[in-house]
C-alpha cells in the first residue's frame, strides 16, 4: 500500500496539477489579472441564480395544435372542392369533436370526393396522418391519428422554437438559451437580463394576425349575446381600443392571414401622431390583400390579433400596394413589440410561461459573495480542527483538502458544468466531507498504534482497513448524488454536479494523495513514534 | 504539540443497553411525524405549491414595510393570501403567493400573477428593486412533486439494494430502516416547525441520506469485521464493542461537517438558509440512527457471526478442520 514508484507518483502529480491548473481561468475571472489568451480557458458557467438572469418555462397546448390542424383541414378540404371540375358541393361542415366531418350534396360524388381526399389525408411521411371514413353514404369523417398529431404538434414546436429564437435575438441579449423540453415545451434561458416582463410579453403574444370582413348582416343585438349568424365568428375587440368590451360579427372563410410578410415596423399615424405598425406584404401575400381590398370597397374589414380586434376600418379604396398599417392605440411599446412578434413570424400555437426564475444581477452577486465568505470561514474551522487532532497528519488532510477544492472546480471547468446557488452549498458539503476519509484513515491508524503495531504497518493498515468504508461510503453517495441529477431541476442539479465531483476529487486527494505524502515522510523520516 | 482528543481512548458506552426504550421513542417519534406530515401538512414553497415568491429590496428604507405590503398584496384581485417574511437584511423581503383555486387548469394564471403584482408593487413603492422571481403553475408544482417523491424512493431503495449486495439482507434493512427513519424525521420537523418546504430541501434530505449511510457503512463495516473476529462474542456486546471502536470517528466527522456548514447557516446567502438547515439537522439525526436504529435491529433480525461465513471457502473449512482448528 505504502510502494509509490516514481512513474505513479509522477502520474499522481500530473493529474492534480492539470486539474488545478484547469480551475485558474475560473479563479482568476473574480480577479483583476487576465488570463493568457493563447492559453485553452476553460470555465466554470455561473448559474442564473449566480449571474442574474431569467429561465422561463414555455409550454403550448397540444389540444391547440389539434383544433389548429382541424381547422387547416377545413378550408383544404373547401378549396378541393371548389376547385374540381365540376364543382363538389359541400354542406354541413363541423369541426366538432376532433373530427371534420361534411356531407357531399348527392351520392354519385362520393367515389370523386374520397379521390380528391386521398392526397390530403396521407401526408408527406410514411404514416398516415387521417383517417378517412364514409358514413351514411354521403357524409365524410376526418380525424386525426394519433401519430399525426405528434407530427404535427412536434413541426409546430420546433417551429415555435424558431419563432422564440428570433424574438431574443431581437432583443440582443447576450448568449440567451433556447431548448426544447419533452414534447411541448421550450426553456429559454437569458442571463443577465433587466425587465424579464418584456421578454415574457415577447414570447406570450402569439402574434396571429388576421383580416376578415366584417358580416354586416349580422343583428348587434346577437354579437353581443354572443351569436354568430351562420358562417360568421364573433371576436371581441382588444383591450384597450375604443370600443373595448363589444364584439364583431365577420366571415369565417375569405379573409387573409397576416404571415406572408416581408418586413414590419413600428411608425407613426401622420394625422393623429399615434403609434402604429406598417406591415409589408410579400408578393402573394400583396396580391391576396390587393384582392381582398378591391373586390370588398366601402366594406369594413377587421384587423384581428390573436382572437382580439384591433380595429375594423372601411376599405375607402383597393389597397395594391403591398403594405398595410396597423393602428390599434397601441404605445410605442406595444407596437414596437408587435413588429418584432410580425417581423419574426406569428407562433404556430399559443405559449403560456409555466415557470420563471428570474434574480437580479445585485442578488446574485451578493449570493457568491456571501457564499465564498462562508465557504472560506467553514475550511479555516474545518482545517484548525483537523490539524489540532491530528497533527502531521492532519496538515497532510488540509493540504488534500485545498487541493480538493481546486481540483473539483478545475473538473467542473473541463466538463464545462455549470455552478449553481445549491452548488456553493454542494462545494460547502464537500469541504466538510472529504476530510471523512482523512478521519476514517487517522482514527485507524491511531487504533493500530494502540493494539502495538509498529509505525509503518498501522499506517498501511490504517488505509488499507478504512479504504473498504470509504469505499462503500462513496458509493451510496453516489448513488443518492445521481438520482438528484437525474431527478432534479436547474439549480438542483448543480448541488448533484457538485457532490458527484466532489466524491472522485475527494477520494483521490484525501486518499491517494496522502497517501503518497505519507509513504514518502515515513521513508524519509522513518519515525519511531507516531502523533496521530 | 499535544494532539486534540475529543474523545478518549478505550470508551465502553453501553450503547445498546437502552436499545428497547430507545427504539420506542424513535418509533414514536417516526409516527408522529408522519401524523404531523398528515394533519399539519408540509408548508410547501412555490415550487411544490405553485405560486410566486418574489424578492424586494427597499433601497431608500431601513426596514421594509411589510404590514402595507401586507395591504397592497392581499387588495389585488385574482391573487391568493400573501405571505411576506424578511429575507436576509431588515429591507429585504420575500413575498410568498399560493395560486388561488381560480387557476386550477390554467397554465398561464401563475405567470398572470406574476405581473399583477410585480406591476402594483412598483406602483406602490418607489423605492422598490425587484431582486428575483420564482413563479410556478399548478401543473409544473405537481409534476415536481411527483419528481421529488421518486427520487426519495429511488434513492432509499438503491442505496439499500447496494448494502444488501455489500454486505448481507439484515444489513440492507438496518440502511433502509435508518434512511426512513432520518427521511421521517426531517418531514416531522417541517411539519412540525412549518418551515418552508421546497426542491433544495429534498436535495437535502438527498444529502443527508448520503451522509447519514456514511456513518451506517462505518459502523457496519467495524461489525462486519468483529464478526469475523469474534465468533464466539455475543451479539449487542459485539454491537456495543463496534459503536464504541468507531465514536471517534463519529463525532469527529460529523463535526466536520457542522463546522463547514455552521457559516454557510449564519452569514450564509437567505436563499440557502433552508437547505443548510435541514442538512443540519440530519446530521445529528442520521449519527443517532447509524447507532440506535441500524445497529440494533440487526439483533432482531438475527445476524451472527455465520452470516459471513460463505466468504470462507469450503476448501478453507476442511484446511482448518483437518488441521485441528474447527
Amino acid at each position: 500500500m505504502l510502494e509509490f514508484p516514481r512513474w505513479k507518483k509522477i502520474w499522481l502529480w500530473a493529474i492534480t496539477l492539470l486539474a488545478v491548473a484547469a480551475a485558474l481561468p475560473s479563479l482568476l475571472s473574480m480577479t483583476s489579472v487576465r488570463w493568457p489568451e493563447a492559453l485553452p480557458d476553460p470555465m466554470v458557467n455561473l448559474g442564473l441564480d449566480l449571474a442574474g438572469g431569467s429561465h422561463i418555462l414555455l409550454e403550448a397546448d397540444p389540444a391547440q395544435v389539434a383544433d389548429q390542424r382541424l381547422e387547416n383541414m377545413e378550408e383544404s378540404v373547401r378549396a378541393v372542392m371548389r376547385q374540381a371540375s365540376p364543382r363538389i358541393r359541400i354542406g354541413d361542415v363541423s369541426t366538432s369533436g376532433k373530427q371534420l366531418s361534411f356531407m357531399v350534396d348527392s351520392a354519385a360524388d362520393v367515389d370523386r370526393a374520397r379521390e380528391l381526399l386521398l392526397p390530403l389525408v396521407n401526408g408527406t411521411g410514411l404514416t398516415r396522418e387521417w383517417d378517412l371514413r364514409v358514413v351514411d353514404q354521403t357524409r365524410f369523417a376526418l380525424s386525426p391519428t394519433a401519430s399525426g398529431v405528434e407530427s404535427a404538434v412536434t413541426q409546430a414546436m420546433d417551429s415555435a422554437t424558431e419563432v422564440v429564437r428570433k424574438r431574443i435575438d431581437s432583443l440582443g441579449t447576450r448568449e440567451p438559451t433556447i431548448i426544447r423540453q419533452g414534447d411541448t415545451r421550450i426553456v429559454v434561458q437569458v442571463p443577465g437580463l433587466q425587465d424579464p416582463e418584456q421578454l415574457k410579453s415577447l414570447l406570450g403574444q402569439t402574434a396571429k394576425l388576421e383580416f376578415k370582413l366584417v358580416d354586416q348582416n349580422a343583428l348587434p343585438a346577437d354579437v353581443e349575446q354572443g351569436i354568430a349568424p351562420p358562417g360568421s365568428q364573433i371576436f371581441p375587440y382588444a383591450a384597450g381600443t375604443p370600443f373595448e368590451g363589444t364584439s364583431v360579427a365577420v366571415r369565417r372563410l375569405g379573409g387573409i392571414k397576416g404571415d406572408q410578410l416581408t418586413n414590419a415596423q413600428q411608425s407613426f399615424d401622420p394625422q393623429t401622431n399615434e403609434a402604429n405598425v406598417t406591415i409589408q406584404f410579400d408578393q402573394q401575400g400583396g396580391a391576396k390583400f390587393a384582392k381582398l381590398t378591391s373586390e370588398n370597397v366601402n366594406k369594413p374589414f377587421a384587423i384581428i390579433l390573436d382572437g382580439k380586434v384591433l380595429s375594423a376600418p372601411n376599405i375607402n379604396e383597393p389597397i395594391r400596394g403591398g403594405s398595410a398599417s396597423i393602428s390599434g392605440s397601441f404605445t410605442t411599446d406595444t407596437a414596437n413589440q408587435l413588429a418584432i412578434s410580425l417581423r419574426s413570424g406569428a407562433l404556430p400555437v399559443d405559449l403560456a410561461v409555466v415557470e420563471e426564475r428570474t434574480v437580479g444581477p445585485d442578488l446574485g452577486a451578493d449570493s457568491i459573495r456571501k457564499g465564498l465568505l462562508a465557504m472560506g470561514v467553514g475550511s479555516l474551522l474545518v482545517i484548525a480542527l483537523m490539524i489540532f487532532t491530528y497533527g502531521r497528519f492532519g496538515i497532510y488532510a488540509t493540504a488534500a483538502l485545498v487541493l480538493n477544492v481546486l481540483m473539483l472546480l478545475g473538473i467542473m471547468a473541463v466538463l464545462n458544468t455549470t455552478l449553481t446557488l445549491p452548488g456553493i452549498a454542494g462545494f460547502v458539503l464537500t469541504i466538510g466531507a472529504a476530510v471523512d476519509a482523512n478521519v476514517l484513515i487517522n482514527e485507524r491508524i491511531r487504533e493500530e498504534r494502540k493494539r502495538g503495531r509498529r509505525v509503518v504497518a498501522a499506517v498501511e493498515n490504517g488505509y488499507k482497513e478504512a479504504s473498504r468504508a470509504i469505499y462503500d461510503a462513496n458509493v451510496t453517495n453516489f448513488i443518492a448524488g445521481v438520482l438528484l441529477f437525474i431527478f432534479g431541476s436547474g439549480p438542483i442539479r448543480g448541488f448533484a454536479v457538485v457532490l458527484i465531483i466532489g466524491l472522485f476529487t475527494s477520494v483521490f486527494t484525501a486518499v491517494t494523495l496522502t497517501r503518497m505524502w505519507v509513504a514518502g515522510w515515513l521513508r524519509r523520516a522513518r519515525p519511531q513514534d507516531l502523533h496521530v | 504539540m499535544r494532539l486534540l482528543k475529543l474523545v478518549p481512548d478505550d470508551t465502553n458506552i453501553k450503547f445498546l443497553k437502552w436499545r428497547v426504550p430507545f427504539y420506542v421513542v424513535s418509533l414514536a417519534l417516526m409516527a408522529a411525524s408522519w401524523a404531523l406530515v398528515f394533519t399539519q401538512g408540509l408548508n410547501y414553497g412555490v415550487d411544490f405549491a405553485g405560486g410566486q415568491e418574489i424578492r424586494a429590496t427597499f433601497t431608500q428604507q431601513a426596514e421594509a414595510p411589510i404590514p402595507q405590503l401586507r395591504d397592497t398584496v392581499a387588495s389585488l384581485e385574482n391573487v391568493g393570501d400573501p405571505v411576506i417574511q424578511r429575507f436576509g437584511a431588515p429591507n429585504e423581503v420575500s413575498i410568498r403567493v399560493k395560486l388561488p383555486p381560480e387557476a386550477e387548469g390554467d397554465p398561464a394564471f401563475a405567470d398572470a400573477m406574476t405581473r399583477t403584482i410585480t406591476t402594483a408593487l412598483q406602483a406602490e413603492y418607489a423605492d422598490i428593486r425587484i431582486d428575483g422571481v420564482d413563479s410556478v403553475s399548478g401543473k409544473v408544482s405537481g409534476e415536481f412533486r411527483e419528481m421529488a417523491i421518486y427520487a426519495l424512493l429511488a434513492a432509499m431503495l438503491a442505496i439499500a439494494i447496494y448494502i444488501w449486495v455489500r454486505f448481507e439482507w439484515q444489513f440492507g434493512v438496518g440502511a433502509l430502516f435508518a434512511l426512513v427513519h432520518d427521511v421521517s424525521l426531517t418531514l416531522g420537523m417541517f411539519a412540525l416547525f412549518q418551515m418552508e418546504f421546497s426542491l433544495q430541501i429534498i436535495a437535502a434530505i438527498l444529502a443527508i441520506i448520503g451522509y447519514s449511510l456514511n456513518d451506517t457503512i462505518v459502523v457496519y463495516d467495524r461489525i462486519r469485521e468483529n464478526l469475523k473476529k469474534y465468533r464466539k462474542m455475543p451479539l449487542p456486546e459485539l454491537l456495543d464493542l463496534s459503536v464504541n471502536e468507531t465514536l471517534a470517528r463519529t463525532v469527529m466527522t460529523s463535526l466536520t461537517l457542522l463546522l463547514a456548514l455552521l457559516p454557510l447557516l449564519l452569514f450564509g446567502p437567505a436563499s440557502l438558509f433552508g437547505l443548510t438547515a435541514a442538512i443540519t439537522l440530519g446530521i445529528f439525526v442520521g449519527t443517532y440512527s447509524s447507532i440506535y436504529m441500524a445497529a440494533p435491529i440487526l439483533i432482531w433480525l438475527g445476524v451472527d457471526s455465520h452470516s459471513f461465513v460463505p466468504e470462507e471457502s469450503v476448501a478453507d473449512r476442511q484446511d482448518k478442520v483437518a488441521r485441528g482448528e474447527m
